[in-house]
């Protein structure tokens, strides 16, 4: 009995935040309808989708998996150019724009999710610290070798080199990736709704896998390795299964946010993109799915904020500084103090009604 | 081949010497100080404001860039690191990215986002050798890591502070029981790491002139790497780890790819990581039930 109310409780719960995701996309598209929002606003409404998805997915290995990833956005960035691969590749063959991006995503996601397992097999052996900067480490070079690759379409189809010199297409051939210089001139075709409907399903998606059996058996990885172990839980294979869907929704992630400019280069997603995201994750909650959604827009807007009010200079240096206040308040006495204070008016209150009745 | 050597032994010099404070730090504080990279920066261009500005000596500059950077270090760690002792590393991990973003941004309203070209404090000239001409920065620079590797192994081991420090690093509960005063530890340690950062920026940009606000992160991040590589926590290792890393990357320029060097040097460290999952000279614990 217990149980089916706690089911029914969570149940409740995602219904709750599912609809305030819901109320919050038509809010902000009737805004961009009627012009009510700045021009520099409504410009950030995809890339703060890309991030609530980059967050959301980060999450899964930091929060649930418990293993600290510095190379998310390698991820991201092998998605970003698989997409842009699939779009060009597919401009003549499907018209629909809406189609090829989703047909890009998805190809991302598959790209990524190699790319995970690449990365994974390898690393989820090594533990804490040494986990990170090996992450870090393949975030890299994923991001040295986008930098020198050189991708181009001609009527014999795609060609791929990592040197210029020997890269030559046919008459009416074009370039599509062209080592450091990157990507130009891209079909501008993600759309706020398109990072919506893609932030429903990543939530989706991940809060089912984390309410699942497997969800429970990564908890359990996390929480301790070696009992999970013990009692027949392959620890391996869950750590990589985590690792492996996180990376593919960040390569989603990434196809969204690169359709959304016209240009993208590799260095666009490097350490300190990976960074960004850990930062939402952290201050969102570990583990917490909706915290980092919840922070993902708040901080991705703040710096805008902070234009608006004419502190363009200072922004980030405010930012630097709210953060770190952030950190420091959220494990100082004074937050212990509060929470105390709070728990002890509640069960004040809840003896008073007992008294009453 | 053996000029590529020297270049790749000088680099690594430069990398070893950051990577001692990133090592030392982490020894003590279990924490992976991503400042650091930054002090470096601010190091760079202290040196640079009193040669250029003040006109100061470059001795003084140098002088003037380790005094900044050693207050600097200890002001952070009793401002940012201090009340975050015994809160989870992720926690401590996010203030010091947030102390980064605070040193480059703060860096950019004071000194703009232009390269700076910093005057080397070594001068130009070369010394010849047989057929070899080899820059005077470049020997200054192995001749000061040496200096510095001697002077702090003699420090980590002789010296009452350094038994200290290593007590601390060991067991801090234990260390704090034997009568070690763990927060001037811990301050101590990060004064040095942060002065070895200010010599490390002040001879970076002697030997890659340029100077910008976001300077010290990439070297900031190698040298991470390379601590990592030698085994995190060990001194010796942080040296082997720069050295060898400086060499990898200098080669790898120069043989196989100016492009993928950076990647390469990763490879390698990924490598040496699954062949020996604690580093090269690193101490490999057991895991307990």
């Amino acid at each position: 009995m217990n149980m089916i109310k706690k089911l029914m409780k969570t149940r409740k719960d995602s219904v709750i935040a599912f609809s305030i995701v819901i109320v919050a996309y038509i809010v902000m598209q009737s805004l961009v309808m009627t012009g009510g929002l700045s021009r520099s606003l409504s410009g950030m409404l995809v890339p703060v989708c890309a991030y609530i998805v980059m967050a959301v997915s980060l999450n899964l290995t930091v929060g649930i998996l418990g293993e600290l990833s510095l190379g998310h956005a390698g991820f991201m960035s092998v998605g970003a150019f698989s997409g842009i691969v699939v779009t060009t590749a597919l401009a003549d063959s499907i018209p629909s724009p809406m189609l090829r991006l989703a047909i890009a995503m998805v190809v991302a996601a598959v790209f990524a999710a190699i790319a995970g397992v690449i990365v994974g097999v390898p690393v989820l052996r090594l533990k804490g610290d040494y986990l990170a900067i090996v992450t870090l480490a393949f975030g890299e070079i994923i991001r040295n070798i986008v930098n020198v690759l050189y991708i181009g379409l001609d009527d014999r189809g795609l060609h791929f080199s990592l040197v210029k010199q020997n890269f030559v297409l046919n008459e009416g051939g074009e370039m599509i990736i062209s080592g450091p210089v990157g990507v130009s001139g891209i079909d501008k075709i993600s759309t706020f709704t398109a990072g919506f409907v893609l932030i429903l399903v990543t939530l989706f998606v991940i809060l089912n896998l984390i309410n699942s059996r497997h969800g429970r058996a990564i908890m359990a990885v996390r929480d301790n390795r070696i009992a999970a172990d013990s009692v027949g839980v392959s620890t391996n294979q869950f750590k990589l299964m985590a690792f492996v869907i996180s990376a593919a929704f960040a390569g989603m992630a990434g196809t969204l946010y690169a359709m959304n400019y016209s240009t993208v280069t590799a260095a666009k997603f490097d350490f300190n993109m990976s960074i960004l995201v850990l930062v939402f994750v952290v201050l969102g909650g570990l583990g917490n799915i909706w915290g980092s959604v919840v922070a993902a827009a708040l901080l991705t807007v703040l710096p805008e904020f902070l234009r608006a009010i004419n502190l363009n200079d200072y922004r980030m240096l405010i930012y630097s500084i709210l953060l770190i206040a952030m950190m420091l308040f959220n494990n100082s006495s004074i937050k212990q103090r509060l929470l105390e204070r709070r728990r002890v008016k509640k069960d004040l209150k809840a003896e008073q009604r007992k008294g009453v009745a | 081949m053996i000029n590529y050597l020297i270049t790749g032994i000088s680099l690594g010099s430069i990398y070893a010497i950051i990577a001692l404070g990133y090592t030392m730090v982490y020894g003590i504080a279990k924490m992976l100080n991503f400042a650091h990279g930054d002090v470096i920066m601010v190091g760079g261009y202290m040196s640079f404001c009193a040669t250029a500005y003040l006109g100061w000596s470059p001795f003084m500059g140098i002088l003037l860039a380790i005094v900044v950077c050693t207050a600097l270090g200890v002001v952070v760690e009793r401002l940012a690191y201090k009340p975050l002792r015994n809160a989870p590393a992720l926690a401590v991990l996010i203030t010091a990215i947030g102390v980064s973003y605070f040193l480059q941004n703060a860096a950019l309203l004071l000194w703009t986002s232009n390269p700076k070209t910093f005057t080397s404090v070594v001068g130009d000239g070369s010394v010849q050798l047989g057929t070899l001409q080899i820059p005077y920065v470049t020997v200054v620079t192995i001749l000061v890591c040496l200096i510095i590797m001697i002077g702090l192994t003699l420090f980590t081991n002789k010296t009452k502070m350094g038994t200290a420090m290593r007590a601390v690093s060991e067991d801090k509960g234990a260390a704090q029981l034997m009568g070690i005063n763990v927060n001037t530890t811990i301050s101590i340690t990060f004064a040095i790491g942060s002065g070895l950062a200010a010599i490390a920026g002040v001879l970076l940009c002697s030997a890659y002139p340029m100077l910008t606000p976001t300077t010290g992160s990439m070297p900031g991040i190698k040298a991470f790497t390379a601590a990592v590589f030698g085994g995190i926590g060990s001194i010796p290792g942080a040296m082997l780890g720069g050295i060898l890393l400086g060499i990898i990357e200098i080669f790898s320029k120069a043989y196989i790819s100016m492009e993928l060097s950076d990647a390469i040097v990763f490879a390698v460290l990924i490598i040496v990581l699954l062949v020996k999952p604690s580093g090269l000279l690193g101490k490999s614990v057991r895991e307990k039930v």
